[in-house]
């Protein structure tokens, strides 16, 4: 399912809006969750699941293909933990 | 900085104030975006956002693991686990703003 299939059937199941608007749900839901991760905050989704950031410390790399030592800089990187109610649905 | 935890609350409270809904229908559409998306993910299908990232889901092998106080061994079951792997725009997104933010620190 893409972004957009998404969209398709929000609007088959919500006939009494307008296409526009909820395209507009849709990329405000995910806006907020990135502007929050932007912040540093977490967000917590109860039976969905949690999204937050990790910290990744500089480290010195190497470049596989030559050995030579790069460094690489701190990083956050945005992170997605399932909940436990999906995690169950998943595999029953 | 604010490290605080953000819920189903706010992002409906969001959804409300940019679309001219009532907070009960747009507490009801984000639930409806959630649950479209754990169906789908539940049918075996992946979930492409795009600018936000992908869902996916993988399947695991049975596995030997070990009960860490015990020492007992126990099979670990075949299983599916859901994968996020967020989109290079989310990643730079939320590099970009705690750079930002810890270059020029706001009162708070």
């Amino acid at each position: 399912m893409t972004k957009s299939e998404l969209i398709a059937r929000l609007a088959e199941l919500n006939p009494h809006l307008y296409q526009r608007d909820v395209e507009r749900i849709v990329t405000t839901i995910f806006d907020e969750i990135a502007a929050a991760l932007g912040r540093g905050d977490r967000v917590e989704l109860r039976g969905f699941g949690a999204f937050s950031v990790k910290r990744r410390d500089a480290r010195v790399g190497r470049n596989p293909r030559t050995g030579t030592s790069v460094a690489v800089a701190a990083k956050a990187v945005p992170f997605f933990r399932t909940g436990k109610q999906l995690r169950e649905r998943l595999n029953a | 900085m604010a490290d605080r935890t953000i819920t189903r609350a706010q992002l409906s409270e969001a959804v409300y104030q940019e679309v001219g809904l009532s907070r009960n229908e747009s507490a009801d559409l984000l639930e409806t975006v959630l649950g479209e998306i754990a169906s789908a993910l539940t049918r075996g299908e992946s979930v492409k956002i795009s600018s936000f990232g992908s869902f996916s889901v993988r399947s695991k092998g049975q596995r030997i693991g070990r009960n860490p106080k015990t020492g007992e061994e126990v099979p670990i079951l075949p299983r599916k686990v859901l994968v996020f792997r967020p989109s290079q725009f989310l990643k730079a997104r939320v590099n970009d703003d705690l750079a930002k933010a810890s270059g020029a620190k706001q009162p708070s």
